[in-house]
């Protein structure tokens, strides 16, 4: 069959896809039920492989789906399902639409693409995902529209809410700004610029050579049932297939289309003015000549090298209180999230899509830094400077794609310790200034930090805050409400092993009122 | 919102924009002097559901006219700080805080608006306290205190250690200012009322609880003071304050105070908690500093059982 309306049916689902992924990411209203978040991103490739390897469980079967489909079809899922394939549409149609001819057939990088699929591999193998966290295109995406578009998409709000409020127009409201994380800005704009820039220069070329799914998929699509093939009978040699082809698999010369790059675009059925190009079944067809193995390559670039500029250390905020605190907080483990079990499990599951970061309401989950070692880069950590977690919030639990947060009930999350906090006296405001404070107390969801006397001096009832680890849950309420500075006197030290905290008890208070007694005054 | 409404809002925010510009800040508290002066200094009730009570106590200072001129624009700062269900008692009834909107409205207020800086998530805190959609349904507008966007610095003449301090532009912008804090125990101030509830209007609040806390709140009630003060003492949170552990922290109490003494207001729901006020220093401070009267002996009160 010719498949001439192919492009069009690959338009309509890609720009169904992209519209819903870029609002999931972008969503600061969290107006995106995280229901539909699983049901979404379901075929997303490598958080579904990842979810599967820890979890198997038909939810976490998406990435067969797609392995079924390349097979059957060759790589639809990167014209079809993969956010940073389209997004490079996107970009190339802006960027190289005045160009002429669009694209030439460009020579395999076989060496480079399983070069780098093999690395990455091994890079499992050895204990570390970060390579495949930094090449994931699923991921790379969440990034761009997490770290770098969202921030500017909260701007437009903020001025836009700025304009309309005075006007006694509400429907917008100014939405505050998460902690910026550098390193993983940094990381972010070395992936989206060189992604770009092939984008609009060269088409798909950075899904043949760099991205390790689509090397992937591309083993198993020049095997796959259904393909592109140049019917040479047929053809008339016109070369306009050659031009619109994104990813240069397309050998007009030597009537070959090398199926282990083409992308499943279709642009090439919907322009052959005969019946030159076929898409059907591979054995009707004699076999192709094997593909001659590209001599030039590629400089693994875009990432690793890049890590280096990343110095630019967490600035200590201005001090303030007339008596800047002392002692630094010793924490000896990060915190993940809760439902990721423990920070083993998370970092190594977790690719760091940002997707809970951008859906945390309390904008306490942050990309990390180093906390979780280098290979952990950029996997979420709770950082309690910049928010505490909502006792009764669970949206990051239910929107993770990976499964490295696991779905965990209302009750049960408010029962998993994440960390426990410690408070340290010599930095407490009760204890340096002789004041009341108690501001970590009343952030407290189970009162594990209470209040207990300190001084008693007529003028003055001092009370300080004593903690019970056995009821905290590490929320980081107290951190995050602490007012000391630099260094915080009540901190949350991560559990390396999230445990159960005992459930707080429940005084019940035996105090009924006579309403039709006196007034005390 | 219709195009209509959209249009009639904007020529009537750009009107009052204006005006606003002109008259500068704080234009509310000037002209909130009242023609007569209500009858009684405080009005205690108890025994009722919150908008009886209210209704009640507000009759009894000559109904909301007394306070709300018309074409006012009123502010309500009810406590919405937790992430907590109304049967906790974390923040202030929504029906009284519906009951005092429509009242405004009756009275002849232009509009109503009503927001909290929140210590939990603002969204879950506004929608769970069953506050926005009480504010919602009394024709009130809900309005966002979470982003410092919203916030002016102001200067605390009479400060002794907070002498300035950002505040959300609606307060700002009012004609009236209308209080509600919930009656509650608090780890931090002993108990949370009036006074305490102010905290909700500014934005760093961490400077207060490093800077003597008390202090700041005598200091910010210098300031800022509320044409009306209602205190919702109708369910008390009696320990595990300010946040509460379970509904067991609760005891009803069918109570409410309306004072227009800010620090005697305090005092009198201090006495209803059963604590003398001068335990709790901020009210002692604020006396003191004579922006209110914590001796409740002398005030016209007025003790309405229902």
């Amino acid at each position: 069959m010719t498949g001439r309306h192919l492009k069009r049916i690959r338009i309509g689902v890609s720009a169904f896809f992209l519209a819903l992924m870029a609002a999931l990411f972008l969503d600061f209203r969290n107006a995106f039920p995280p229901e539909a978040v699983q049901g979404l991103l379901y075929l997303q490739f490598v958080p579904s492989l990842l979810k599967f390897i820890h979890a198997a469980a038909l939810g976490a079967a998406g990435f067969i789906l797609v392995l079924i489909l390349t097979a059957l079809f060759g790589r639809v899922y990167c014209s079809f399902v993969c956010p940073l394939g389209m997004l490079q549409d996107v970009i190339g149609a802006v960027g190289g639409r005045k160009r002429k001819p669009r694209f030439r057939p460009t020579p395999p990088h076989h060496l480079l693409r399983l070069a780098v699929l093999g690395l990455t591999i091994l890079g499992l193998l050895a204990g570390s995902g970060l390579l495949l966290n930094l090449l994931d295109p699923f991921s790379g995406f969440g990034r761009i529209f997490s770290d770098l578009l969202r921030p500017l998409v909260i701007m437009a709000n903020n001025l836009a809410a700025m304009v309309l409020e005075p006007l006694g127009v509400h429907g917008l409201y100014q939405v505050r700004w998460a902690v910026i994380a550098p390193v993983s800005v940094a990381v972010t704009l070395a992936t989206l610029i060189p992604v770009a820039w092939l984008a609009a220069k060269h088409g798909r070329l950075y899904c043949n050579t760099i991205c390790p799914i689509g090397t992937l998929l591309g083993l198993i699509s020049r095997m796959a049932i259904f393909q592109i093939r140049i019917d040479s009978a047929a053809c008339q040699g016109c070369g306009r297939c050659e031009r619109v082809c994104k990813a240069g698999c397309i050998d007009m010369a030597n009537g070959v289309v090398d199926n282990s790059r083409c992308i499943g675009c279709y642009n090439c059925l919907a322009v052959c003015p005969g019946e030159g190009l076929r898409f059907d079944r591979r054995w009707k067809r004699q076999n192709a000549a094997p593909p001659k193995p590209g001599r030039r390559g590629f400089i693994l670039n875009t990432t690793v090298g890049l890590l280096g500029i990343v110095g630019l250390g967490r600035q200590v905020p201005p001090v303030i209180q007339s008596r800047p605190t002392t002692i630094p907080e010793r924490v000896t483990s990060p915190v993940s999230p809760p439902g990721s079990g423990s920070v083993a499990r998370f970092t190594a599951t977790c690719t760091a899509c940002h997707l809970c970061v951008s859906a945390c309401p309390s904008r306490v989950l942050v990309p990390s830094m180093f906390e979780y070692g280098a290979s952990g880069l950029m996997q979420p950590r709770m950082n309690f400077h910049a928010g505490h977690c909502n006792y009764e919030c669970t949206v990051c639990l239910n929107v993770c794609p990976s499964g490295a947060i696991r779905p965990l009930d209302g009750e049960e999350k408010k029962l998993t310790q994440l960390g426990v906090a410690k408070f340290i006296r010599e930095n407490c405001v009760v204890y340096t200034d002789n004041t009341n404070c108690g501001a970590c107390s009343e952030h407290c969801p189970t009162k594990a930090v209470h209040m207990v006397p300190y001084l008693n001096t007529p003028e003055k009832r001092l009370v300080i805050p004593e903690v019970d680890p056995d009821i905290c849950v590490g929320c980081g309420g107290c951190e995050y409400a602490c007012p000391t500075k630099p260094y915080k006197a009540i901190y949350v030290d991560g559990n390396p092993v999230h445990q159960r905290a005992r459930k707080p008890e429940v005084k019940v208070l035996d105090e009924t009122v006579d309403y039709r007694e006196d007034f005390p005054f | 919102m219709d195009r209509r409404e959209f249009l009639k809002q904007t020529i009537r925010g750009s009107v009052l924009a204006g005006s606003s510009v002109f008259w500068g800040g704080f234009r509310g508290f000037a002209r909130a002097a009242v023609p007569a002066g209500p009858p009684y200094d405080l009005v205690a009730v108890k025994g009722g559901e919150p908008e009886a009570m209210f209704d009640r106590a507000i009759a009894s200072l000559g109904g909301m006219e007394t306070f709300v001129p018309v074409g006012g624009k009123v502010l309500v700062k009810p406590n919405i700080g937790w992430d907590v269900p109304p049967e906790r008692a974390g923040n202030t009834n929504p029906k009284l805080v519906a009951r005092i909107i429509e009242h405004c409205f009756k009275a002849g207020a232009q509009e109503v608006s009503v927001f909290d800086h929140t210590c939990d998530n603002w969204r879950r805190c506004y929608k769970n306290s069953g506050i926005e959609q009480a504010v919602k349904e009394a024709g009130g507008r809900i309005v966002s205190g979470d982003s410092e966007g919203y916030y002016q610095t102001v200067s605390v003449p009479r400060g002794k250690r907070l002498t300035e301090t950002k505040v959300h532009e609606l307060l700002l912008d009012a004609d009236v200012f209308i209080n509600v804090p919930i009656l509650k125990d608090h780890s931090s101030s002993v108990l949370t009322l009036g006074m305490k509830n102010l905290m909700g209007v500014v934005w760093d609040r961490g400077y207060w609880h490093r800077n003597d806390l008390h202090q700041c709140i005598a200091d910010f009630a210098s300031f800022c003071k509320p044409t009306l003060t209602v205190v919702d003492a109708y369910n008390v949170m009696k320990q595990n304050g300010p946040r509460g552990v379970s509904v067991g922290d609760v005891v009803p109490m069918k109570s409410q105070i309306v004072a227009t003494d800010l620090v005697a207001g305090d005092a009198a729901a201090a006495r209803l908690f059963g604590r003398d006020p001068a335990d709790v220093r901020h009210i002692q401070l604020a006396d003191r500093m004579k922006i209110g009267r914590m001796d409740l002996n002398g005030l016209s009160i007025h003790r309405i059982k229902l």
